[in-house]
C-alpha cells in the first residue's frame, strides 16, 4: 500500500545493514543474558532459591502448558484487560474528543480529571474491592480506570493541538459539523490518541496483575502471588514471563494496528 | 484614522466592468486596537486575475479571509456576485503553507471539496481526475502528503481549489514557501489552468514580480492600517510566457512602477515594527 518515493539508493541500502544489525543485536542480547544466567545457576554462583536457572524455569513452563494450567490464567487475565480497555477507553475516547472540541464542557470536566489523575490507581484497590467485590469486576474496573487517563488526556491534548489551518480548511469548504469531527478532529487527534491507548494499556497491565494478587482465584497475578505463598519460585518466574510476553506483544500489536489505522504517519 | 494616514489618491478602476464579481465597499477590520484593514473599497471584475500586494502586516491576509468567509468585517459590505440558484460554491481559498490534509491521499484531499458538497461520485471522479492530471499528479493519486515535496503538496492544494469549482478563487501566498525553480513551474501551470475557464482570482503576494506576471490589476496596499494605496493595471498580452515576459521591456517598466508605489510602505512597516520592538 505504502509507496515510497524515490530515495538514494546506497543510502537505503546502508540504512537496511544498519537495520539489520540491530535486529541481531536485540536478538543477541537478552540471549547472552539468559546464558550468562543458566551457566551461573549451574555453577551456584548464584543463589538458585532466587534466581532458578532458566532451564527449570522452562521446564516448569512446558509442563503447566501441557496441563493447561498457564493458559487457563493467561485467558483469565487477558479477558480481564481486554474488557477494561473497552469500558475504561471507549467512554475516554468520546469524552477526550468532546473536551478538545467544546470549552465549556473541558472548563466543566478538567478540575475533575486533574485533581483524581495524580492518586495512585493502585491505592483505590481496596476501594474497588469493596464496591464490586471479590468478582470480575473489580479486577475490570481496575484496567479500566488506569486506561480512562491517559486516554482521555491524550485526546483532549490531540484534538486542541490540530493545526488551526485544517480547521480553516474545513471551514471554508462547507465541512458540516459531522465532518469537522469525523474527517478532521478524529483523524488529526488520532496520532495523539493512540499514544494515549498505548500508555493506557500498560498501565492496565501493571493494575491487572496487582488486583489479581489479591482476592482472586484464577489469572496470572494469582499464579505470582500463590508461588509465593507456596515459595514455588520457579512458577513466579513463570508468571513474570507470561506477563513480559502479554506485554510485548501488545506493544507490537499495537505499533501494527498504528500502522494500519494511520498510514500517514512518517515514523 | 490614525495618525501618519497616506493621503489616497484617486480611484483607478479601469478594468472593472459595470457588474463586478465583487463589490466591497468601506470594508474595515479591527481587532481590538489594531486596525487591519482600513476602509476599503474596490470593484474586481468577473474573470480578472486581480493582485494585492503590500508589506507584511498590511492586512491583505485579513481581507482575503474576510472574502473566504472565515472573518466578519468589523464594518463595510462585500457582495460576490452568484447567479441565483447556482450550486458551485462562492469561494475556494488556497492557503499559504502547508494546508493539506496530512490523514489524507491526494485523491481525497483533491476530492475533499466536492464530497462536502455531496456532488454524485461519477462527477467527482471525472473532476477530480482532470485537476490531477492537469496538475501531474495523476500517478500520485494514492499517495500521501508525507510522501510528496513541498512544490507538489501546493499542487494538491491548488488542484483541491480548483476541482471545487467555486466562482471565486483566493489565493493566500500559495507559492511563498517554495523554492525559486518550483515557484516558477507553478506560476506558469496555474496560469496555464487559468486561462482554460478564467476564473476570478483573488491573489496575495509579497512578491512584485509575481504580481505582474500573473495579474490584470495591482492593488498596492499601504502598511498598518491596511488601506488602499494605487491601482496598477498590467496590460500585458495573455496568453503569457512567464519566461519571455521577464525580458520584455514593459514587465520591468511595471515591476519598477509598482515596487516604486511598495518601497515607502515597506520601509514605514519597517519602522512600525522598529517602534514596537522599542516599546517591548
Amino acid at each position: 500500500m505504502t509507496v515510497q518515493t524515490a530515495a538514494a539508493p546506497p543510502r537505503q541500502s546502508r540504512e537496511l545493514s544498519l537495520r539489520g544489525r540491530d535486529r541481531i543485536l536485540s536478538i543477541a542480547s537478552p540471549i547472552g543474558l539468559l546464558l550468562i544466567w543458566e551457566i551461573a545457576a549451574q555453577l551456584n554462583v548464584i543463589d538458585t532459591r532466587f534466581f532458578p536457572a532458566p532451564s527449570s524455569i522452562l521446564t516448569l513452563l512446558y509442563d503447566m502448558v501441557k496441563s493447561g494450567e498457564l493458559l487457563l490464567h493467561t485467558w483469565a487475565s487477558l479477558q480481564r484487560l481486554f474488557w477494561g480497555i473497552i469500558l475504561g477507553g471507549v467512554p475516554a475516547l468520546v469524552l477526550g474528543i468532546v473536551m478538545g472540541l467544546n470549552r465549556t464542557i473541558r472548563a466543566l470536566v478538567d478540575p475533575i480529571i486533574a485533581a483524581t489523575y495524580p492518586i495512585p490507581k493502585s491505592s483505590i484497590l481496596p476501594l474497588a474491592l469493596l464496591i464490586f467485590g471479590l468478582g470480575e469486576s473489580s479486577k475490570i474496573f481496575m484496567v479500566a480506570v488506569g486506561v480512562f487517563f491517559p486516554v482521555a488526556i491524550n485526546a483532549t491534548t490531540g484534538v486542541r493541538e490540530i493545526n488551526k489551518i485544517y480547521l480553516d480548511v474545513g471551514r471554508n469548504y462547507k465541512a458540516d459539523r459531522w465532518n469537522m469531527f469525523w474527517t478532521i478532529a478524529l483523524p488529526g487527534a488520532l496520532p495523539v490518541i493512540m499514544t494515549g491507548f498505548k500508555l493506557g494499556i500498560g498501565i492496565g497491565l501493571i493494575l491487572i496483575a496487582i488486583a489479581e494478587m489479591i482476592g482472586a482465584k484464577s489469572g496470572l497475578g494469582y499464579l505470582i502471588w500463590s508461588a509465593w505463598e507456596t515459595f514455588a519460585v520457579e512458577q513466579m518466574y513463570v508468571g513474570l514471563f507470561m506477563i513480559a510476553l502479554i506485554g510485548f506483544t501488545l506493544t507490537v500489536a499495537l505499533n501494527e494496528l498504528e500502522r494500519i489505522i494511520i498510514p500517514w504517519k512518517t515514523s | 484614522m490614525s495618525p501618519g494616514a497616506v493621503p489616497l489618491r484617486p480611484v483607478e478602476n479601469s478594468v472593472a466592468a459595470a457588474r463586478p464579481a465583487i463589490r466591497i465597499r468601506d470594508l474595515t477590520k479591527t481587532f481590538g486596537e489594531l486596525t487591519a484593514v482600513d476602509c476599503v473599497s474596490l470593484d474586481i471584475a468577473p474573470g480578472e486575475f486581480f493582485m494585492i500586494v503590500g508589506p507584511s502586516g498590511c492586512g491583505k491576509t485579513t481581507l482575503l479571509r474576510i472574502l473566504a468567509g472565515l472573518e466578519t468585517a468589523t464594518s463595510g459590505t462585500i457582495e460576490i456576485d452568484v447567479p441565483a440558484g447556482s450550486a458551485r460554491p462562492d469561494n475556494a481559498m488556497v492557503f499559504q503553507g502547508d494546508s493539506i490534509f496530512p490523514w489524507m491521499t491526494v485523491w481525497q484531499n483533491a476530492s475533499y471539496g466536492l464530497r462536502m458538497r455531496r456532488v454524485p461520485p461519477a462527477q467527482i471522479r471525472e473532476t477530480v481526475g482532470y485537476y490531477l492530471d492537469r496538475t501531474g499528479l495523476a500517478r500520485f493519486a494514492g499517495y500521501y502528503p508525507h510522501q510528496l515535496s513541498g512544490g507538489m503538496r501546493q499542487r494538491v492544494a491548488i488542484a483541491r481549489a480548483f476541482a471545487n469549482d467555486p466562482h471565486i478563487l483566493l489565493m493566500d501566498e500559495p507559492f511563498s514557501a517554495l523554492d525559486a525553480q518550483n515557484k516558477l513551474l507553478l506560476q506558469e501551470e496555474l496560469l496555464h489552468i487559468w486561462e482554460e475557464h478564467k476564473k476570478t482570482v483573488v491573489f496575495i503576494t509579497h512578491s512584485v514580480d509575481e504580481a505582474v506576471l500573473l495579474g490584470d490589476r495591482v492593488m498596492v496596499m499601504t502598511a498598518q492600517p491596511g488601506r488602499l494605496k494605487q491601482f496598477v493595471p498590467v496590460g500585458l498580452e495573455r496568453p503569457r510566457d512567464i519566461m519571455e515576459l521577464q525580458g520584455a521591456p514593459e514587465y520591468g517598466e511595471l515591476v519598477h512602477r509598482i515596487w516604486a508605489s511598495l518601497r515607502d510602505e515597506v520601509q514605514r512597516a519597517r519602522e512600525l515594527e522598529n517602534k514596537i520592538e522599542a516599546r517591548k
